[in-house]
């Protein structure tokens, strides 16, 4: 008999759904093929003229197609992020299969680092040029952080907490832990769970590249995300989506579901350092990957590889390393950044790199690092590059941190129905 | 303005705005029955209206509009205003 309850004696959390719309593939099987492939996708922005910017590449989603989720007056009243939410979730949920719960049991968790940045960017041109009567009377619905929720739970009549998480780059890997501990608690049976962001917007661009966080390689996009490479020379925005189904392993064996993999632990917290730059020596994320696996009830020897934040900027990759050699000591477990593959997609990162995580151990191996070429000496990790590298099927611990100071751990396990 | 012209105008807003059939956008047509068109719909629908006929309609005045018919009227009427 499989044990249906973890170590603490809680019920096992699964993923019976999975989801992505993101630039390295809109399905899950094509996104892990060029994760797998490890050459990075970024691209010459193509879904506005980008030629005045200082930085003209990202990673679009160019192959979502959102009229196969929207219908045509639906979809001129939902913002790029929430399109590419929905389509997620709407795949994790059609890969879960009939959920046979009741709607008033069923929760939605859909963070986002911003929200409506098209629509909050076009409604303001409009409202210098042409004045106020001339702003959109659906700019504040299309606009809202909370309206991939939203949409998300009206369309699949979902009447259980419908909430959105909003904590930058760490938001996607909160709401996963999040959603875990809400069917933990009883207060849902299942959660769709996950992130979305679409922040590839000129204002946005231009923000971040006037931070100095963004990598400015315009001639060379595809090797512009180079995590813990020592030529790396900041992020590559990105837009994309990653949700979960989430449910117990009671509940997903009772059903009959397709059991992808289980989520052992979560740890979140906050530097309370600096709002742009984490806490010197990477204190913060060091105790927030011991709080993951104390929640999952595991010694960081069992760790198989650590799925990183590694955006690929100076300082990030360089402070998480640190933070990785005081968790796991003399014997890091190897270390991978799949941004270097998809780019940053800000809070849709951490859903996706959790999914990913996911496939990797149904796979037993640790996906590549795209761009890496010399590993910087400022790291001292065993960082994987290349190729995927077999490897035994051990528990993935997943990074994110977010501008804000938030730092949010997940640790994804294989499908095992015998530990508990 | 002749009433043919306003209602045709109004219906070629009414296909980009509501995503609806030409055939559909009759005098007799309810906005929010026929045409599934909430109040912010009909507020979009109005913007596209005043940027047509370079009119300002308040948004008070829309308030006892139901219909296209009602719509016509509406439009006629600040149409004539100007004039």
């Amino acid at each position: 008999m499989t044990p249906l309850l973890d170590s603490h004696g809680r019920p096992r959390i699964v993923v019976t759904g999975m989801g992505v719309k993101t630039p390295a593939g809109v399905t899950v099987d094509t996104m892990w093929a060029a994760i797998c492939a490890g050459r990075g996708t970024a691209a010459p922005i193509a879904r506005f003229d980008a030629s005045e910017l200082p930085v003209r590449f990202a990673g679009e989603v160019l192959e979502y197609d959102p009229a196969e989720y929207f219908g045509p007056k639906e979809m001129r009243r939902v913002d790029r992020f929430t399109q590419l939410g929905f389509g997620a979730a709407a795949d994790a949920l059609a890969d879960a299969g009939e959920l046979g719960a009741d709607p008033s049991r069923c929760a939605v968790i859909a963070a986002t680092g911003v929200g409506g940045l098209e629509t909050m960017e076009e409604n303001e041109s409009t409202f210098l040029a042409r004045g106020a009567s001339r702003v959109s009377p659906f700019f504040v619905p299309m606009m809202m952080p909370n309206a991939a929720a939203g949409m998300i739970s009206i369309r699949f009549g979902f009447t259980g907490p419908a909430l959105c998480i909003s904590t930058a780059c760490a938001a996607g890997a909160n709401a996963i832990g999040e959603g875990v501990r809400m069917v933990r608690d009883g207060s849902a049976e299942v959660v769709v769970a996950g992130a979305t962001e679409a922040p590839v917007t000129p204002l946005t661009v231009s923000a971040f590249a006037r931070m100095g966080a963004m990598s400015t390689r315009n001639d060379e996009p595809e090797r512009a995300s180079r995590p813990f490479d020592t030529d790396r020379d900041g992020f590559v925005i990105a837009e994309g989506a990653g949700f979960c189904v989430l449910e117990t392993m009671e509940r997903a064996l009772a059903r009959g579901a397709t059991i992808h993999g289980e989520v052992l632990g979560y740890g979140r917290n906050a530097d309370a350092h600096h709002i742009t730059a984490p806490v010197p020596g990477g204190a913060g994320a060091a105790a927030c990957m011991q709080l993951a696996l104390d929640d999952a009830g595991l010694d960081a020897t069992a760790i198989g590889h650590v799925n990183a934040h590694g955006t690929s900027t100076p300082l990030n990759d360089a402070t998480e390393a640190e933070a990785i050699r005081k968790v796991f000591g003399d014997a890091p477990p190897p270390v991978t950044s799949t941004k270097g593959v998809t780019g940053h997609m800000i809070a849709g990162a951490g859903a996706a790199e959790a999914i990913i995580s996911l496939l990797s151990l149904r796979d037993g191996v640790v996906p590549p690092t795209a761009n890496l070429e010399q590993i910087g000496d400022d790291i001292g990790l065993d960082v994987v590059g290349g190729s995927p590298r077999p490897i035994a099927r051990n528990p993935v611990l997943s990074n994110s941190f977010g501008f804000g100071g938030h730092n949010a751990t997940l640790i994804l396990g294989p499908v095992d129905l015998t530990a508990g | 303005m002749e009433r043919d012209e306003a209602l045709s105008a109004l219906r070629e807003v009414a296909v980009e705005v509501l995503s609806v059939e030409p055939d559909a956008v009759v005098e007799g047509a309810r906005f929010k029955e026929d045409l599934d068109a909430d109040s912010l719909d009909l507020v979009e629908l109005v913007m596209g209206l005043e940027e047509r006929f370079d009119i300002s309609v308040p948004e008070e005045d829309l308030e006892n509009v139901g219909t296209v018919g009602q719509a016509v009227d509406l439009v006629m009427a600040k149409v004539a205003a100007k004039e």
